[in-house]
């Protein structure tokens, strides 16, 4: 233990000694260090941005859907869904669920009312599927039960209703015949450009004050989502589509799942590409590192050939070569970490993949401590080389003159 | 182990008496050829003993076989053939490892060129010697600091040599033989690169360190620095002989 803290402190020494040749030396390998580090770092991102786009579109892992559509004219109308929904929910003790129904109700804009596109939802599909709310609020649990109705529209809406920002607490009138005045408390981030005008509502709400004509347009009845753990999947699945089914004859009830849409293969793919970016920037690091080090050492033949004289072994003498080149490196990988969390901390890299990212992930340790692992690794590969040289010098010779 | 260490026999040279202490330097029919076409002889079969205490010198014009007496002496080579025994202890057929510790423990060297470390003080040159000694870290520096005053040069301790004369080098090559107690000294030319102010003081110094115990063998071809010493030993064209 003496032995390898005296081998670190003379590798330490001798860097301090030699501090311009181990700075050029180790340029490199930080760079190298830094870039893996933070595209590892970086693909971490990307992966969630990618998560939540993915969660955004169809709900967090495991959402089910249990969708009911009419086999002929003839089938029932569809009264008891409303309470089989509840009644299920209530038997399987889901918390996590939400009543989606994509359909399209008038507006009253002032260039005239039209049919804009409407989710009738329940509060909890704000968490479900990450709506993004970037003025205002999402619905709350006691919005159902308010007077007015409440929606949360996106930017093409709110620019139509010619209202401005939020803070002047516009209202729109929803409804054709008897039209309800309805106040929009949020708006939600825009997902693409050129976004037509669209608008959330509360399911309970929509139903209390307009009854959307079963014209053909969207969904005939609304769609139950509901987020569960994923070992429950395949043994909740069949008996959703069966007690839906039960109360809706005539009618086709389909229940499915988004596990097939999760992130894997972007995140593999992605992951040895940065791998391979690293590693090849390693690669290069360490070859100029092993370049520079086999011409320093030959500088020191003479320093060497002393050291044994004195009683160096040459086991001594080669570890002593290689901690000094480990210990550069690891210095050299630190600094690369260092540079990697604050490249990664101080560029918006999760709006430069594409959106706004809600969990966003701490800097990952993992990927500093694999930027370190490899510079201690091109360390000791690196050191090996020159180490070799270092052994076989001489000592007669080095000393002669 | 040979039969003759099983029967208690010397392996040549002259017997040992058990209740005397072992000579510090003892060479029995080295010598030392180099390959070639045909072999060339450095040194031949040569026997030597020398005391704990004494001053030798080794003395002979160039080429002939100096340098390669020094190189088996301080275990920096292997004789072709025969035992050097230093401290009694055998070292023709011990290990590397074994090598570096016995020049680590028992020997200093003095070169002709100083060979100090221009990156390092005059302090550091010195503390490096004991790195292999076995010197306690907590020893080191006071060790160091104890050896240069000796040699005069306490006032230069965070000096790099390279602003060193040459005497103050010598000299600071002598504080790093000596710091860490050998047995014996061994100096290459060491007064070969220097004036004859700086190689008086060295040889003075020399002469105090033979006063206080210390064994010394130094190689020279200058015939004024042989005569210091106490015996001397010429060697020419490998052959190698006592001077009177």
């Amino acid at each position: 233990m003496t032995g390898l803290v005296g081998a670190l402190v003379e590798a330490w020494d001798e860097l301090r000694l030699h501090r311009l040749r181990v700075l050029l030396a180790l340029i490199g390998v930080a760079a190298a260090v830094m870039a893996i580090t933070a595209v590892t770092a970086a693909v971490q991102m990307l992966t969630q941005g990618y998560t939540e786009s993915a969660e955004r579109a169809m709900g967090r892992q495991v959402t089910l859907t249990v969708d009911a559509w009419r086999m002929s004219e003839q089938a029932a109308p569809a009264t008891e869904l409303d309470a089989t929904y509840d009644r299920v929910l209530a038997r399987y003790g889901i918390t996590w669920a939400s009543r989606d129904w994509y359909t399209s109700v008038p507006f009253r804009f002032p260039d005239g009312t039209s049919r804009v596109e409407v989710r009738a939802v329940d509060p909890a599909l704000g968490t479900m599927q990450r709506v993004g709310v970037d003025q205002g609020r999402w619905f709350t649990d006691t919005d159902a039960t308010a007077y007015a109705p409440v929606v949360v529209v996106n930017e093409a809406f709110l620019e139509r209703l010619g209202a401005g920002g939020l803070e002047a607490h516009p209202t729109v009138l929803l409804g054709d015949e008897t039209p309800v005045r309805a106040v929009v408390v949020g708006v939600t981030a825009p997902r693409w450009p050129g976004e037509e005008p669209a608008a959330m509502v509360l399911y309970e709400q929509l139903v209390r004050w307009y009854t959307p004509a079963d014209d053909g347009w969207g969904q005939a009845v609304p769609s139950l989502k509901v987020w569960v753990p994923p070992d429950v999947v395949d043994d909740l699945a069949p008996r959703l589509r069966r007690d839906v089914a039960a109360v809706l004859p005539g009618w086709e009830v389909q229940v499915y799942d988004n596990r097939d849409l999760g992130s894997g293969a972007l995140e593999g793919a992605a992951r040895w590409v940065a791998l391979g970016v690293g590693a090849f920037a390693l690669l290069l690091g360490g070859l100029g590192l092993v370049n520079i080090a086999l011409v320093t050492v030959r500088h020191r033949i003479r320093e060497i050939g002393i050291r044994r004289s004195f009683g160096a072994t040459s086991g001594r003498i080669f570890f002593g070569v290689l901690m000094e080149s480990v210990v550069a490196t690891a210095v050299a990988g630190l600094v690369g970490v260092v540079l990697a969390v604050a490249v990664i901390k101080n560029i918006p890299v999760d709006t430069l993949f594409g959106g706004g990212i809600q969990d966003r992930p701490p800097f990952p340790v993992s990927a500093a401590l694999v930027g370190m692992a490899c510079a201690t690794g091109v360390g000791a590969l690196a050191g090996v080389i020159p180490a070799t040289v270092a052994v076989r010098v001489k000592v007669i010779d080095a000393i002669r003159y | 182990m040979t039969v003759m260490d099983l029967l208690g026999a010397p392996q040549g040279g002259a017997p040992t008496d058990p209740d005397q202490p072992p000579p510090v330097v003892e060479l029995r029919a080295v010598e030392r050829q180099f390959p070639g076409d045909p072999p060339v002889h450095a040194l031949y079969p040569a026997d030597l003993q020398v005391g704990a205490g004494e001053y030798l010198s080794v003395v002979g014009p160039s080429g002939s076989g100096k340098s390669t007496l020094l190189n088996l002496l301080g275990l920096l080579d292997r004789p072709s053939d025969g035992e050097y025994l230093l401290d009694g202890i055998p070292t023709a057929h011990a290990g590397e490892r074994e090598r570096a510790a016995l020049r680590a423990r028992h020997i200093g060297f003095v070169f002709q060129a100083f060979h100090l470390l221009p990156h390092r003080t005059v302090l550091e040159n010195v503390l490096l010697a004991t790195i292999y000694s076995g010197v306690p870290r907590a020893e080191r520096r006071d060790r160091a600091v104890e050896a240069l005053d000796r040699v005069g040069l306490s006032h230069r301790l965070d000096f790099r040599p390279t602003v060193l004369s040459g005497g103050e080098r010598q000299r600071t090559a002598v504080a790093r033989a000596v710091v860490s107690q050998p047995r014996v000294l061994l100096a290459d030319e060491p007064t070969g690169n220097l004036d004859s102010e700086s190689s008086a003081a060295v040889l003075e110094l020399f002469d105090e360190l033979h006063a206080s115990g210390l064994t010394l063998l130094v190689i020279t071809h200058e015939d004024d620095v042989s005569a210091r010493a106490q015996r001397r030993v010429r060697i020419i064209d490998g052959h190698m002989r006592e001077i009177a």
